[in-house]
C-alpha cells in the first residue's frame, strides 16, 4: 500500500464481499492498491466496497478481476 | 414547487391534527371507506406529481424521496418493456420497532390502497406484501374483504435483523435465503427476476394512500418544511408508556419522550434510529426529530425508533449487549462483517465489564473504522455508528470504567 488511490480515477474496482474468501490473491496482483486486513480481506484505506483505480493500474486491476478465484471482483466506469 | 391539489377531490373530510394514519375507527374495510373515502383513481402522472409536491420520504429508514423511487422503476420498465414488481415491506428486523406491525393491525386498508395505487402507476406485473408472521392474519383478513386486492401475494418475512433490507426482501421473494445481495445496479433497475422492483415500506404506502386522497398541500399542513406530514415512531426503554405514536414531522425530542410518559430529567440520553442509530444526550432533547438537528449527533430519524436511557443505568453495559446482539445478526456472508463485528463487540464487552486496559476505547474505534463500508449491506456501518456514538456521548462513563469507579446499575 504505497500509492493513495487516485481521487479522480475513472475506474472503480468493486468487491463483492458475499463472494470474497479473503485468501488475498488480488492483494498480490495489486499491492499498490490493496492491503490485507487482519483477517486477510482486501482493504484500501479510506474506501469500502468500491476502490478507485488509477489509470496506470488498470491493466493489473483487470488481471485481478480475471484471476480472482471467487469471481468477487468487477471493474466499472465511475458515473 | 406548487402543490397540484386540483387533481384530488376527496369525498370524505381529511383527518385534522396529527392523527392521520391512526385516525381510523376500526381496521375493517367498511370503516376504512367511511373514515377515508374510496381511493381516488389518480392517473399515474397525477399521483407522481402529488407525491413529489408532498415531499414524502421513505419511512423504512433510508429517507429517500418516495416519488423518485417510483419514477425510477417506471422509467426502467418503460425503456426495457419489462413490467415492474411492487413490494410492500413490513419486515421490521429491528427489535425496537413495532410501528409497521401496529399499522398493519390498525389500518391495513391504507397500506393496501397505497400498494394498489403504486402498482397502477407502474402498471406492475406482480404485487407482494412482505411482513412478519404475526402481522399476516390481520392482513389476510383485510385482503379477503375487498375484491380489488386479489393480485396481492402475501409473504411471511424472516425474523432476522437484516431481513428488511431491500435486496434481502427480493432474495426472499425469489425463494432464496433472506440475506442482502451484493449489488452494482439498483433494484429499481433490475430486482426480482431482473424486473424493475420497487420496495416501499408499508408506512410509506399508507402515507401515499392519504396523499392520493387529500393532496400534497394537506400533507404538508402538518410537520415542518423539511419533514412534512406525520410519522409513526416507536418509543421504548425507560419511559412509562412505551409504544407506537403518530407525531408531526420535526417534533421536539423532549416533547416526544413526554408523550410516552418519560421523566426527561431522569434520562441521560435517547437512542435515535434504533440499533443502527446514535445517541442524543439529554442536553440535546430540545432538538427536533429532524435531519438537520439530528446531524450534529450523527443520528437520523430513520424508521422513527427512540429508546430512552435512565441516567442510573450503565450505558456501556447496555451498548455492549446491543453490540453483541448485532454481531450475532451478521448474515454470515462478508468477511469484514463476520469477523469484525464480533471482535468489536468483544472489546466493548471487556470495557463494559470492568477491564481497565486504557487501550480499549481506541481499539473499539479502530475496529469500527475497519468494518465501515466493507459489507454488502449497511449492517457493519450501522453497528459501527452505534458503537462510536456510545463512546462519544458516554465519554465520562468510559473514563469511569477505566478508572474503576462506575457506580451505575450494571444489570
Ligand atoms: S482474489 Fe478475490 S476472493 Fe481472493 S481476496 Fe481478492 S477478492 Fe477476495
Ligand atoms: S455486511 Fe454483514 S449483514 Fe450485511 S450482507 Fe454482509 S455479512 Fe450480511
Amino acid at each position: 500500500m504505497t500509492a493513495r488511490p487516485a481521487a479522480n480515477a475513472r475506474l472503480l474496482l468493486h468487491i463483492d464481499w458475499t463472494a470474497c474468501d479473503g485468501r488475498g490473491l488480488c492483494t498480490e496482483i495489486l499491492p499498490e492498491l490493496l492491503g490485507r486486513d487482519e483477517w486477510g480481506y482486501p482493504i484500501a484505506p479510506g474506501h469500502g466496497s468500491d476502490v478507485p483505480v488509477p489509470d496506470r493500474l488498470a491493466p493489473a486491476a483487470e488481471e485481478a478481476v480475471a484471476l480472482c478465484p471467487r469471481l468477487a471482483l468487477s471493474l466499472r466506469r465511475r458515473d | 414547487m406548487s402543490p397540484v391539489t386540483q387533481a384530488v377531490r376527496p369525498t370524505v373530510a381529511a383527518p385534522a391534527g396529527t392523527a392521520r394514519l391512526t385516525s381510523g375507527r376500526a381496521p375493517g374495510f367498511g370503516s376504512h371507506l367511511a373514515d377515508f373515502g374510496p381511493i381516488p383513481s389518480l392517473v399515474a402522472e397525477g399521483l407522481l406529481e402529488e407525491l413529489r409536491a408532498s415531499g414524502l420520504e421513505g419511512r423504512g429508514g433510508a429517507a429517500f424521496p418516495a416519488w423518485r423511487k417510483i419514477e425510477a422503476a417506471r422509467a426502467r420498465g418503460r425503456s426495457r418493456g419489462r413490467r415492474a414488481v411492487v413490494v410492500g415491506n413490513a419486515a421490521e428486523g429491528e427489535p425496537l420497532s413495532s410501528k409497521d406491525l401496529t399499522l398493519l393491525r390498525m389500518a391495513p386498508h391504507l397500506v393496501i390502497d397505497g400498494l394498489l395505487g403504486v402498482a397502477t402507476t407502474l402498471d406492475a406485473g406482480s404485487i407482494h406484501l412482505y411482513g412478519p408472521e404475526s402481522a399476516l392474519p390481520a392482513v389476510a383478513r383485510a385482503l379477503a374483504e375487498r375484491p380489488d386486492a386479489r393480485a396481492i401475494d402475501l409473504r411471511p418475512s424472516a425474523e432476522t435483523f437484516v431481513s428488511g433490507e431491500a435486496s434481502a426482501v427480493v432474495s426472499a421473494l425469489a425463494g432464496r435465503r433472506p440475506v442482502p445481495q451484493d449489488r452494482t445496479v439498483r433494484l429499481t433497475e433490475a430486482g426480482l427476476n431482473g424486473r424493475p422492483t420497487l420496495v416501499h415500506n408499508v408506512e410509506t404506502l399508507a402515507q401515499i394512500a392519504l396523499i392520493a386522497r387529500f393532496g400534497a398541500a394537506w400533507f404538508r399542513s402538518v410537520g415542518t418544511a423539511t419533514d412534512p406530514g406525520t410519522r409513526l415512531v416507536t418509543v421504548s426503554g425507560d419511559v412509562a408508556s412505551p409504544g407506537v405514536l403518530e407525531i408531526a414531522g420535526g417534533t421536539r425530542i423532549g416533547d416526544l419522550l413526554g408523550f410516552a410518559g418519560a421523566d426527561t430529567a431522569a434520562l441521560s440520553a435517547v437512542l435515535v434510529g434504533g440499533y443502527h442509530g446514535a445517541w442524543v444526550p439529554a442536553a440535546g432533547f430540545s432538538a427536533n426529530l429532524a435531519r438537520e438537528q439530528l446531524a450534529p449527533f450523527g443520528a437520523a430519524v430513520g424508521a422513527g425508533i427512540l429508546m430512552a436511557l435512565d441516567a442510573r443505568r450503565c450505558p456501556l453495559t447496555l451498548a455492549s449487549s446491543i453490540a453483541g446482539y448485532l454481531a450475532g445478526e451478521t448474515a454470515g456472508q462478508c468477511g469484514p462483517c463476520v469477523n469484525g463485528l464480533p471482535a468489536m463487540a468483544e472489546v466493548l464487552h471487556r470495557l463494559a465489564r470492568g477491564d481497565r486496559n486504557a487501550g480499549l476505547p481506541a481499539e473499539v474505534r479502530r475496529l469500527a473504522e475497519l468494518v465501515t463500508g466493507r459489507g454488502s449491506c449497511h449492517h457493519p456501518d450501522g453497528t459501527a455508528r452505534f458503537v462510536l456514538s456510545t463512546l462519544t456521548v458516554f465519554a465520562e462513563d468510559v473514563a469511569a470504567h477505566l478508572g474503576g469507579r462506575c457506580a451505575k446499575d450494571h444489570s
